[in-house]
């Protein structure tokens, strides 16, 4: 066995009310890909963060070689040789590759030296980059080389990655981990979190897994099955979706040539999108963010109007409707945020519910709101949907991301539509949350609804939808029977994306 | 009638102000500051530099307590701002009526002496006329070239990501802060010191607005800040002369001229999509936000 490059031991971290790490201990040795799995408020971002120096443990010591190791800042840490792929936040959009990568080092070359080195490594690791460009011109996967190549020029024994494929393209993703391969092979330790198991089982040689911040186990990942991982994060056996008893029917929604300019000078014009919807159906529409998905979802939702003759609910054109006419008419759409966009975060539960179910539910009558009806209702939501918060009363903006998101496709399951489209329905959702949404959309088609589901999670198209379309530059390809279809497949369907050619090569 | 060489060096000098203070709110606004106390910083500055400059006698002294007048009450402001999370817009909006009250006040008894007189630069050009034509240079190497420019940059565009990599985003938005104030301070000096050699109530009368639209409309870059002080400096002096050559157009009218001139390539520029996010012309990212570190 090879020395550890990192070591943890009986670190604690607390906040006001919450213990985020307790007593974890766990090392990682040099070459080694250690994987960090656990669900959503485990505790792994805090560890890591006391890792790199952004937050101080209030106990334990850690040590990177021989050394102690208890960095004040971030860059005390990338001096000790520890280097950070964030999860987000961590580009600045208006500036170039070489100022970014100047940036995340400590004492950074000369400007033409470094576009050279920038250059040079990137090519050496198969990752082509230009130094000049702007961030905000370039895709998430290449935005990810960016920070990837800015960790490798520091030459740094532990390599930290926070959930860094969340973003990418399957064939994006192979090629990351190719790149962690050479980097271990050179001795770099890499400390890998994520909390998707099949990722982990085919690339991690070690899993230290994290519970309510304290470590619950460690395993060879290559040695378990997926479900025996999951059981692990969760503490318990993972509900096992129940996909039995739907039957496709008549069909509800159809849409044709459903052209739209782009919204802004970021967005994205859709291209003559079709689709059929029947009673029953799932359909899974796959894509890299950014290609049309908020686009598509705001056409099919009413906020933007479109062409006559584009969108038609059983027969009934809604093209030119607002909201509020499609929800009467039966087609309710969630959208990916959350917190501005499907619920007003300063509103309490039951003022949200209105927004949406004022119609459907009768809880507007004569310009009046029916209080005591929409209590009623936010009550029965946060029930059948498992929303943890002390009542209706409380405000959307105090609510966790994965209770909200219960609650915001709780709120239109619960108003039994005819369609019901969602944006990213298990975003940044731990595991047990995200299989009871995913249940509750499997048992909203059973009873006869037709369920489009736009997400980037390919995995849970799999495991949700009948077909399966991928939106790639505004254009929706035609549906292929998800039976049968592998990852390898959609990533093409995805256009393989962004260089990826140039790459390999 | 219009001699265009005499028209330019008076240019230079209507338009030394506002380049100042445009300067030193383009250094704070990369930052992701937006201080709208500019027109308060220079009042301060205008008094302080006069009083400081008539007392001793020595104009160049009264610069130099200008620039730290300026850049005194704005840390009033980074303190509202950087300390308290107070908001930004709020805070500079009261910065503007606390310095034009506090001058005011303070200023009375300066009203009706004279400053002393100015040695002229090369060129015969006044030396602050000179500093503030090297400063745009400098500034935007500074922002450009050098490391702590980067940084500053970075605080601006995106704090969350600055903070992630262990910048002091407070800290270099104060420095910024009071360079800011420095500057405007100076600017407004130049209006008592240089220009009028008298001290009147009021008398920046909207230089420090004027010097955040040229912000915006220099697409926050130092050459730009430049083009936008002299097209404002420029129609300012010509209007002067038309007047004096007594053209038969209403006096509001031609007073109103480099305001509406400023507003309306104000807007043509907005308009042009070429100065969009993708070409790096555009406002720092994090620009008016407040940042607030989770620990």
């Amino acid at each position: 066995m090879t020395a550890n490059v990192f070591r943890a031991e009986r670190i604690g971290k607390s906040y006001p009310g919450v213990r985020a790490n307790d007593d974890v201990s766990f090392a990682v040795a040099a070459g080694e890909i250690h994987a960090l799995l656990g669900e959503n408020g485990a505790g792994k971002s805090t560890l890591v963060k006391m890792i790199y120096g952004l937050v101080r443990p209030d106990d334990g010591r850690m040590w990177l070689g021989d050394d102690p190791h208890a960095p004040t800042d971030p860059r005390a840490a990338r001096a000790a040789g520890v280097a950070m792929v964030f999860q987000h936040f961590s580009l600045f959009d208006a500036l170039t590759v070489a100022e970014n990568i100047a940036l995340g080092m400590e004492n950074p070359p000369p400007r033409r030296k470094l576009a050279a080195r920038i250059t040079q490594v990137s090519h050496d690791f198969g990752l082509p980059l230009n130094p000049g460009r702007r961030i905000v011109t370039l895709s998430a996967g290449e935005r990810q080389r960016v920070e990837i190549i800015r960790c490798l020029l520091q030459n740094p024994r532990l390599l930290i990655m926070d959930e860094p494929t969340s973003v990418l393209t399957p064939q994006e993703a192979e090629l990351l981990f190719a790149t962690l391969r050479k980097l271990a092979a050179a001795g770099t330790a890499i400390l890998y979190i994520s909390h998707k198991l099949e990722e982990i089982r085919a690339h991690c040689d070690c899993a230290t897994i994290l519970r309510h911040g304290k470590v619950v186990d460690s395993c060879d990942p290559r040695a378990q099955s997926a479900r025996e991982l999951a059981a692990m994060m969760v503490g318990g056996e993972m509900r096992v979706i129940d996909r039995s008893g739907r039957q496709a029917g008549d069909v509800l929604l159809k849409v044709e040539g459903l052209s739209q300019p782009a919204p802004s000078a970021e967005g994205m014009r859709l291209k003559r999108v079709s689709l059929t919807l029947r009673a029953g159906e799932i359909l899974g529409i796959g894509g890299v963010a950014g290609n049309g998905q908020e686009e598509l979802l705001a056409a099919l939702s009413g906020e933007v109007r479109s062409t006559p003759g584009t969108i038609a609910l059983e027969g009934r054109d809604l093209s030119s409707k607002g909201p509020e006419p499609r929800r009467v008419a039966g087609l309710l759409a969630a959208p990916e945020d959350r917190l501005g966009h499907a619920a007003v975060p300063d509103f309490s539960l039951t003022e949200n519910t209105l927004l949406t179910a004022g119609a459907r539910k009768a809880l507007v009558r004569g310009g009046l709101i029916d209080h005591a009806g929409a209590r009623t209702y936010a009550e029965a939501v946060i029930r059948d949907f498992d929303v943890r918060t002390p009542g209706p009363g409380t405000a959307a903006r105090a609510l966790s991301g994965g209770n909200l998101q219960k609650f915001v496709v709780g709120r239109e399951v619960m108003q039994d539509p005819r369609v019901l489209v969602v944006n990213q329905p298990t975003w940044g959702v731990d595991a047990g949350a995200a299989a009871a949404v995913r249940q509750s959309l499997l048992d909203l088609a059973r009873r006869g609804a037709g369920v489009i589901v736009i997400s980037q999670d390919l995995d849970e198209l799999l495991e949700l939808s009948d077909r399966f379309c991928a939106l790639n530059e505004g254009r929706l390809s035609d549906p292929v029977p998800t039976a049968g279809l592998t990852l390898d497949r959609i990533g093409l369907m995805l256009g393989g994306a962004h260089g990826m050619e140039e790459a390999r090569a | 009638m219009i001699d265009p060489i005499s028209v330019f060096l008076l240019l230079l000098s209507a338009s030394t102000p506002i380049l100042f203070a445009a300067l030193g709110e383009l250094v704070v606004e990369r930052a992701g500051v937006l201080n709208l106390g500019v027109e308060g910083m220079m009042i301060a500055g205008a008094l302080a530099g006069f009083a400081a400059a008539y007392a001793s006698g020595n104009p160049f002294l009264g610069f130099l307590v200008a620039a730290l007048a300026g850049a005194t009450i704005s840390m009033l402001f980074a303190l509202l701002t950087q300390v308290f999370l107070a908001n930004q817009v709020a805070s500079g909006l009261a910065l503007t009526l606390f310095g034009l009250g506090l001058a005011a006040m303070f200023g009375k008894p300066f009203e009706g002496v004279r400053a002393p007189p100015m040695p002229m630069g090369p060129l015969r050009i006044n030396w602050i006329v000179w500093l503030g034509l090297a400063m745009v240079p400098a500034i935007w190497w500074f922002l450009n070239r050098s490391r702590a420019g980067l940084i500053l940059r970075g605080v601006g565009e995106n704090h969350d990501a600055a903070h992630a990599l262990g910048y002091g985003v407070r800290a270099t938005r104060a420095a910024a802060v009071a360079f800011g104030g420095a500057m405007a301070g100076i600017g407004g000096a130049f209006i008592s010191i240089a220009t009028v050699l008298q001290w009147t109530e009021g008398m920046t009368a909207g230089a420090g607005w004027i010097a955040l639209a040229i912000v915006v409309f220099s697409r926050w870059t130092a050459p730009g800040v430049l083009a936008g002080a002299w097209l404002f400096g420029g129609v300012t002096v010509l209007q002067l002369r038309l007047q004096a050559a007594g053209v038969d157009v209403p006096v509001q009218l031609l007073s109103m001229a480099p305001y509406l001139a400023t507003i309306l390539v104000l807007v043509l520029i907005s308009a042009r999509q070429k100065f969009s996010r993708h070409a790096g012309g555009a406002a720092p990212g994090s620009l008016g936000i407040n940042f607030h570190a989770l620990r």
